[in-house]
């Protein structure tokens, strides 16, 4: 059976594909805006002076990642809804559920680990800038917003992006709840018209370029914005 | 202006401040000394509560700093503060690094903050380097940017720790001669230094410290001519003989 | 929920055997373990492929790292699980399948911190392992590796542990790895998806958790062996070190 390029190019399977690239990226990106922000929380609160927001974002962290994402997935696509009431379940079911539970688990999970490398760039300043930024009369928030995140963010940016470039890797293990991204329509063209070698070819295509800008990003970042030091 | 009283302060186990009571007046300049160890830096921190003390009073400008319904950022932008490390911030110009407070806390607008900030850049003898990095500057050139950085919120009161101690020697002259000029301005200001000839020359008292308490205190002339306690004149001995 | 754990513990730890093939958390355990120890030999050689002074060597090496890093591991399990079969007319089992994978993006991952760490340990070592008249390979396998592999056992140990979580992926390819059989638990109990995916999660947590504690402990046991061997090692060299 000869590679069929055009299958690729125009037709169904074509259609297929690219509806499944769309909603992959689409997944990511939303998963991406949700999760930074989750992460600052978080990682503010395992560094916060007061313990139970410590112990917190502790539990939060270690319970999220040692637990593969696919546990995460089928947790809160068959067994998170059982909790909920009878009309919000209902609700849920009518909508698109299973991006929403494959979203919820990527965000945490995502967020878990995006905690934890803000987390080492902001524990890498030193105290002295927190002590500056106090004495000039900046509170607690203020001297983490203006001055220590500026500068960890140097150093986290290389790492966030690869945890970026992981969120789109993950985002083919939704294909185990169903969900229609790429890899899941990469199946469907296989199971359909027995074309393995094309449908694979477009996914793995599709997964390679889009990691190898996320990659070239990070090193044009690192490029671009060497970290300071007095 | 700033007055102790009974202040104790403990870290764990280890009393670091023993009873300190002491008062000290408006324009001012007050040269903290002492071995190292006997709890300088612990004294100045507590003034803008850097520091947290166990019992007693510290009341700047009428002020009690360790009640705990002070606002505290409010009280710390009012007293100037100038680090051994210097603690420039790196992702900031010398410039930037002197508007930053002034703009989110003072609510200056960006072209006076600029003004402001050129205007003591250039009292520290560094407009020229208003748009440098940190890392691009000397030792005794980002002494000289946090300095200018403290002043931009327009503190009535300085306090140095060991300004010059992370210098190499051919910069400590230029820090001093900006602390001289601060001085004869009538700033008031609190210095732990090791500056001897700077404590000489602009101090109007010294305060004498060793194991968390004040042992002496007294004017340059009699300290260094007619030092009272043992341990003072022991510290002087020692400082002597490389005398700058 | 009582009775549900009565009735499947047995099968959830070790699927159908010894009446079938090995399953469950065991298995999980299982081909975790094979695919990080058996990428080891792999890992050194992509290691020293890259490090070495021929491009036509190092250059393809490097772009496969980079295509196996840039690609989820599922998919990679779908090639050779559903491509393979097609052009060989063979199918594998998916044993295999996933220990391939396995093996593959470990020995890729291992590849990279083994070149990191061996270049991070000062060419003084291997100067003085060359000097004694070792070879090339016998100063790495006597004197360098060791120390590498001792400065890289927490990092080993916490890639178990993402090996572990990666093993879940078989689930798909119906492996019958600990999520695949918690499935199977859901399918034939059908009222508690709750407890039974919850009680999956705090397998892998149990299982996941312990490790990255003992990665935690190794790492830490290492920092103060470091900073005791610095304190007893003399400040000058002594005149027996001079050449
Ligand atoms: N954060 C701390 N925790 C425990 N002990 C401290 C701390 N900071 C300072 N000390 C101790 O308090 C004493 C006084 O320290 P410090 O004020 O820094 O001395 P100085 O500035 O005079 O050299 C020293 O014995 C020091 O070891
Ligand atoms: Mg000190």
């Amino acid at each position: 059976m000869a590679f069929d390029l055009n299958l690729l190019l125009v037709g169904t399977y074509h259609d297929w594909l690219i509806q499944g690239l769309r909603l992959s990226l689409g997944i990511a990106g939303i998963t991406l805006v949700l999760a930074l922000p989750l992460a600052m929380v978080v990682a503010l609160f395992r560094l916060s002076p007061v313990a139970a927001l410590r112990w917190l974002g502790v539990m939060f962290v270690e319970s999220i990642r040692n637990v593969p994402l696919l546990a995460h997935m089928l947790f809160w696509y068959f067994g998170a809804p059982e909790l909920l009431p009878d009309s919000l379940k209902r609700w849920l079911y009518a909508g698109n559920i299973e991006v929403l539970s494959a979203t919820v688990a990527l965000t945490l999970y995502t967020a878990a680990y995006m905690a934890e490398d803000i987390r080492s760039g902001i524990r890498g300043i030193s105290s002295g800038q927190f002590e500056a930024g106090r004495s000039l009369g900046f509170s607690f928030l203020g001297t983490m917003r203006l001055i220590i995140l500026p500068q960890a963010l140097r150093v986290t940016i290389p790492p966030l992006v690869s945890q970026t470039l992981n969120l789109w890797k993950n985002t083919s293990i939704a294909t185990i709840i169903g969900v229609g991204e790429l890899m899941y329509q990469a199946a469907k063209v296989e199971s359909s018209a027995f074309r393995s070698a094309e449908a694979f070819a477009f996914a793995t295509i599709c997964y390679l370029s889009v990691s190898l800008i996320l990659t070239g990003l990070g090193l044009f970042y690192r490029h671009r914005f060497p970290v300071r030091s007095a | 202006m700033i007055q102790f009283e009974n202040v104790n302060k403990w870290y764990g186990e280890y009393h670091a401040l023993v009873d300190i009571t002491e008062t000290i007046g408006k324009g001012e300049v007050v040269v903290v000394c002492g071995p190292s160890g006997s709890g300088k830096s612990t004294l100045i921190r507590t003034i803008n509560r850097l520091e947290p003390i166990q019992s007693g009073t510290i009341v700047v400008d009428g002020k009690d700093a360790h009640s705990a319904s002070l606002n505290i950022n409010q009280f710390r932008a009012g007293i100037g503060f100038v680090f051994q490390q210097f603690n420039l911030f790196p992702h900031l110009t010398a410039l930037e690094n002197c508007t930053l407070a002034p703009k989110n806390i003072r609510g200056l607008n960006a072209s006076a903050a600029r003004e402001l900030a050129i205007k003591l850049l250039d009292r520290v003898g560094l407009s020229e380097k208003a748009d440098a990095y940190p890392a691009a500057l000397s030792g005794g050139q980002q002494q000289r940017v946090a300095i200018a950085r403290a002043l931009a919120m327009q503190p009535p009161v300085l306090l140095f720790d060991e300004p010059t101690s992370a210098l190499d020697p051919e910069m400590v002259g230029e820090v001093l001669m900006v602390m001289r000029d601060l001085a004869s301005d009538g700033m008031t200001m609190v210095c732990v230094t090791h500056e001897m000839g700077f404590a000489r020359e602009v101090a109007d008292r010294v305060l004498f410290m060793d194991s968390g308490r004040i042992l002496e205190r007294a004017t340059p002339d009699d300290f260094f001519n007619r030092p009272q306690h043992a341990r003072a004149q022991q510290f002087l001995s020692d400082i002597r003989t490389p005398f700058r | 929920m009582i009775e549900v754990i009565q009735t499947y513990w047995v099968y959830f730890l070790i699927g159908q055997f010894p009446d079938g093939p090995l399953g469950g958390l065991t298995l999980t355990i299982v081909i975790a373990a094979g695919g990080l120890l058996l990428a080891f030999p792999l890992g050194f050689a992509l290691a020293i492929a890259r490090m070495s002074p021929w491009p036509i060597l190092s250059w393809p090496i490097t772009g496969m790292v980079y295509v196996v890093r840039g690609t989820p591991l599922l998919m990679v399990l779908f090639w050779a699980y559903f491509f393979l079969p097609s052009i060989t007319g063979q199918k594998i089992s998916q044993f295999s399948t996933m220990l391939g994978a396995l093996v593959l993006f470990n020995a890729a991952y291992l590849s990279e911190i083994f070149r990191a760490g061996i270049q991070a340990l000062s060419t003084g070592q291997f100067e003085a392992a060359r000097s004694l008249g070792l070879s090339y390979f016998a100063a790495l396998r006597l004197v360098v590796m060791p120390q590498v592999m001792r400065n890289m056992l927490p990092s080993l140990v916490n890639q178990f542990v993402s090996t572990i979580k990666d093993t879940s992926l078989g689930y798909i390819i119906g492996l019958s790895e600990v999520s695949f059989i918690a499935s199977q638990i859901n399918n034939l109990v059908l009222t508690k998806p709750t407890e039974i995916y919850f009680a999956l999660a705090l397998a892998y947590f149990t299982l996941c958790f312990g490790l990255s504690r003992i990665a935690f402990w190794l790492e830490r046991r290492l920092a103060q062996d470091e900073s005791r061997s610095k304190m007893h090692r003399p400040s000058k060299p002594t005149l027996l070190e001079q050449p």
